[in-house]
């Protein structure tokens, strides 16, 4: 059979923010592919019993894994925010190169502010939670 | 000279005319996720702790258990097509590519009849 044309060709594109968010879409969006792993983990645990419970909350107070719930937070973010982006050019809305970078730089900030706010209700506004 | 028809010839090589239904589902499961993954984060963050029962409650307190195996069941198919399409593009030696895509299918589909049993234990057996 012939060989026949594959996506993508990463090295013949210049790099531009729009390339450089659209691919951290995916990135984010694989990241919280295996955060589901652990919701769902989780969730199996509080149906299990106290005691598989108990082992599934101390290993997420660890501090490592706390950093990867903040990660896990910031890529849902991003992947929320940018979904709703994806979502306005599939309606056609928005797609004109200015509108693209502008839509991009306030997906960013919209980012920043909601992680930053989630993230200080869940990790700083409960203590020991 | 191959037995092959003209038409077994291109059968699984082009468009299976299933493109635009797999970008439909993909924009329809992403468009529930907006207020339910976001329904579930401030679900949390309204919890006064995460403890067993406190966690418990919450899970199986009237519609909770509705919109959580929602959540967990469009959770589990946005990401299978998501992780899908990444394997499509990026893995592409035949055998891993079809081992790849096998390995996340189950195991989506593992994870979202999990995550759903887990809700429905939850509510049925009450805190």
């Amino acid at each position: 059979m012939r060989e026949r044309p594959l996506s993508p060709h990463l090295q013949v594109w210049r790099f531009t923010t729009s390339m450089a968010m659209s691919i951290a879409n995916r990135i984010t969006g694989v990241i919280l592919s295996v955060g589901l792993l652990v919701l769902v983990w989780w969730l199996m645990a509080a149906a299990t019993g106290p005691a598989s419970y108990a082992g599934a909350t101390r290993l997420l107070s660890h501090g490592f894994v706390q950093l990867l719930l903040a990660g896990w937070l910031l890529s849902f973010c991003y992947h929320l925010c940018n979904g709703i982006r994806h979502l306005t050019w599939d309606l056609g809305l928005g797609m004109e190169r200015h509108e693209a970078k502008r839509s991009g730089v306030f997906t960013l900030i919209a980012t920043v502010i909601i992680t930053l706010a989630i993230g200080y209700l869940a990790f700083f506004a409960r203590s020991a939670a | 000279m191959s037995l092959r028809t003209p038409l077994g010839r291109v059968l699984g090589h082009g468009s299976a005319k299933q493109g635009v239904s797999h970008w439909w589902v993909q924009r329809l499961s992403s468009v529930a996720l907006v207020p339910l993954t976001l329904w579930f984060v401030f679900g949390l963050l309204g919890l006064p702790s995460f403890d067993y029962l406190t966690v418990r409650s919450w899970v199986g307190a009237s519609w909770t258990p509705v919109f959580l195996v929602l959540l967990v069941g469009t959770l589990s198919y946005h990401s299978w097509l998501g992780v899908q399409v990444v394997i499509e593009d990026y893995v592409h030696s035949h055998g891993v590519k079809l081992a790849a895509l096998l390995g996340s299918s189950f195991v989506h589909a593992i994870v979202g009849a999990a995550g759903i049993f887990a809700v429905l234990k939850i509510a049925f057996q009450g805190a």
